[in-house]
């Protein structure tokens, strides 16, 4: 997992409320398709017209967000599917961080294993970053900094972030989550055994 | 300390705290299917890691696989390669696969329970977000990406945070023509699409407790579309019953020690929710969606609704958006809106009742012409056993196509797929932009409002429909 400390760059504005995983990345490029190919389907219903010709007026196909590490999303981002293809996309389209009012839980579950950041920051905040960003879109920068847990918008704004505590050391270090709680497994296997006489009919073969 | 029924299934299987807010879970069923799980099964194998507990996985492929009468994993090609990867996986690991053709092969959600592979009480995960349908039988389970589903492969647990609990009572009895699919869309439409996030959803009330095992999974399907990862209903004896005698479910002195425990799963009468609704049934008209969230539902006697009645500025252009994408005006009445398609499937509403409910309408009718209608069976055991009551005469003969079971149009990961710009009444769960296809325009309802629609051409109340 790549870790993540700082990112700093343009911060795509796409402020719609409830952006599904469906649009995010279609199901048909989840099969037969590598993660890495993924990135090049990230929003394709929005990004390319009928005749697959790029749709100039959606916000990743202008500059400067065209490569942007960052987006501006509305509330409930990442619901529907649990497909982790939908970050697969987004990280395969160079976004390392989407700050948005709240996320699906499956979706944000899905980026912190995969070093993407789900940053939660009030609606109202989320729109004055966009404001900030439309205002000046080639110079407007916007720093993630997971080490302060604040986000610092274009007119210096800084905005402090909530994380858990154990999320935010595993994506600074990029750890994988496997091999911590293999670290686990006396204990697992000890509930294990308890759990064969308590529950014996959950315990097939 | 009175305690929810959510406590009490977390307190089940918390093995302990692992950092930060979360517990370390113990995971006690995991469902693999074409996509998802044979990704985990494939990342398993690359990382190197073992798969200490292979019975406790259950395996079936369901989403990209066609189907066409007759079909075998080659069918869709581009499939094939997600089917070869799960038996290959599934056989690696001595995993128990439910094959195409083979007894027991479904969609996930439907073969699960219907095979006693889910029970009550258990916690179950799927890398697949209607993983929450298990609930319906008072399982704690929840849908996960493929790197969570290949951490529980390797491990037998997951790390997760313990949602807030949330309880939806539907108080009273639900009108004629009124199903479990109206009842859960018409939550949606009140609450809000993101409503739940961050909540396990327990659904209860009297017109519940009414409610028929199938129809509580249909209940709990719909839970994610209300943003919550769980949802579930308090197992009681019309479970249990349904329960009993199932492939994989306890016997003898083992079921009753089974059944006095499932008894104490529910939640306090004094046990406080961190959120509580309250629903009238008495007030739930059958529902049908009218955009491109399942948060845009109306009752089918209603009309489209406006944007500038939109609540705020953000949701007026995404109501804007919403009615371009399907077609529709607003201010008009749903119902008479025409239609190219109907889709009777999914793991919402596949399962015998589903098809018995749309039967019943569709004995001695026709599909209107003009109008494309597939039924897929949620699982080779509902194709059969609706086969064996002539349900499937009744649909061919009304001029329906009668599939092999699978996801087909409710996803389109499969080739099928209902053309861009054709109007589709489906019984599936997700009206997104391009769910059915590129550019297909997708209306959710209930089995019975789905077969009215296929007689009609046109999007239709039920209740004036008499069967």
């Amino acid at each position: 997992m790549t870790p993540f400390t700082t990112v700093t760059g343009p911060a795509a504005p796409l402020l719609r409320p409830n952006i599904d995983t469906d649009v995010i990345i279609r199901v048909e490029r989840l099969v037969g398709t590598t993660r890495a190919e993924m990135g090049a389907h990230a929003f394709e219903v929005w990004r390319r017209r009928a005749d697959g010709s790029e749709d100039p007026e959606f916000v990743l196909n202008r500059e400067p967000f065209r490569r942007a590490p960052i987006l501006l999303a509305g509330p409930n981002f990442g619901c529907g599917s649990s497909r982790e293809g939908a970050v697969w996309a987004l990280a395969g389209a160079g976004i390392r961080a989407v700050i948005a009012p709240s996320f699906s839980d499956i979706f944000a579950a899905n980026a912190l294993q995969n070093g993407l950041l789900p940053v939660v920051l009030p609606e109202a905040t989320v729109r004055r970053l966009a404001a900030a960003v439309e205002r000046a879109p080639s110079e407007a920068l916007v720093t993630v900094d997971l080490e302060r847990c604040v986000v610092v918008g274009p007119e210096g704004d800084v905005h402090r972030f909530e994380i858990d505590p154990a999320r935010r050391e595993a994506l600074l270090a990029g750890l994988d989550d496997i091999g911590l709680t293999l670290r686990e497994a006396g204990a697992i296997a000890a509930w294990q055994e308890r759990d064969r006489a308590a529950r014996p009919w959950v315990w097939l073969a | 300390m009175p305690a929810t029924l959510l406590d009490r299934l977390w307190a089940l299987h918390r093995i302990g705290p692992a950092g930060g807010g979360q517990d370390l879970i113990h995971i006690d069923r995991i469902l693999l299917h074409d996509l998802s799980g044979a990704r985990a099964l494939t990342e398993v194998a690359e990382k190197g890691y073992a798969i200490p507990n292979p019975g406790l996985a259950f395996a079936t492929p369901d989403h990209a696989v066609s189907s066409a009468p007759g079909r075998t994993a080659e069918t869709f090609a581009k499939g094939a390669g997600g089917v070869k990867a799960l038996r290959e996986g599934a056989a690696r690991h001595g995993i128990r696969l439910f094959d195409l053709g083979e007894d027991g092969q479904g969609i996930v959600h439907v073969m699960g329970p219907e095979l006693g592979i889910v029970l009550p009480g258990l916690s179950v995960i799927c890398g697949d977000s209607h993983t929450c349908t298990n609930g319906g039988l008072g399982a704690l389970a929840f849908g996960v990406g493929s790197s969570e589903l290949a951490h529980a492969l390797a491990t037998q647990t997951l790390r997760v945070a313990k949602p807030r609990s949330m309880r939806i009572r539907f108080e009273g009895a639900f009108p004629a023509g009124t199903t479990a699919k109206d009842a859960v869309l018409a939550a949606i439409g009140r609450l809000g699409a993101g409503a739940g996030a961050g909540y396990a959803v327990e659904w209860a009330g009297s017109a519940v407790r009414a409610l028929p095992v199938e129809a509580r999974l249909t209940l709990c399907n719909l839970t994610i579309e209300l943003g919550a990862r769980i949802g579930f209903v308090a197992p009681d004896e019309r479970v249990f019953e349904w329960v009993a005698g199932r492939d994989l479910a306890p016997k003898g002195e083992m079921w009753e020690r089974a059944v006095a425990h499932w008894r104490t799963l529910r939640s306090d009468d004094d046990a406080v929710f961190d959120a509580e609704q309250v629903i009238d049934a008495g007030t739930v008209a059958p529902q049908v969606t009218w955009g491109t969230s399942p948060e845009h539902v109306i009752p089918v006697d209603a009309t489209i609704p406006d944007p500038k009645d939109a609540p705020d500025a953000t949701r007026r252009r995404a109501w804007e958006e919403a009615l371009a994408y399907q077609g529709l005006e607003p201010g008009r009445p749903i119902a008479g809106t025409p239609i190219d398609w109907v889709f009777i499937g999914s793991c919402t509403n596949a399962r015998l009742s589903d098809l018995r409910e749309a039967a019943a309408l569709l004995r001695g009718r026709r599909v209107a012409a003009g109008v494309t209608a597939w039924v897929v069976p949620g699982s080779v055991r509902v194709k059969r056993e609706a086969e064996a009551e002539g349900l499937d005469r009744v649909f061919t003969e009304a001029g329906f196509a009668w599939r092999e079971p699978g996801c087909s149009l409710c996803v389109a990961a499969n080739g099928e797929a209902v053309p861009p710009g054709a109007r589709c009444v489906s019984t599936s769960n997700r009206n997104f932009v391009g769910r059915q296809g590129r550019g297909a325009r997708t209306h959710l309802a209930s089995p019975a409002m789905a077969a009215a629609a296929a007689v009609a051409g046109r999007i239709v109340d039920v209740r004036s429909f008499a069967p």
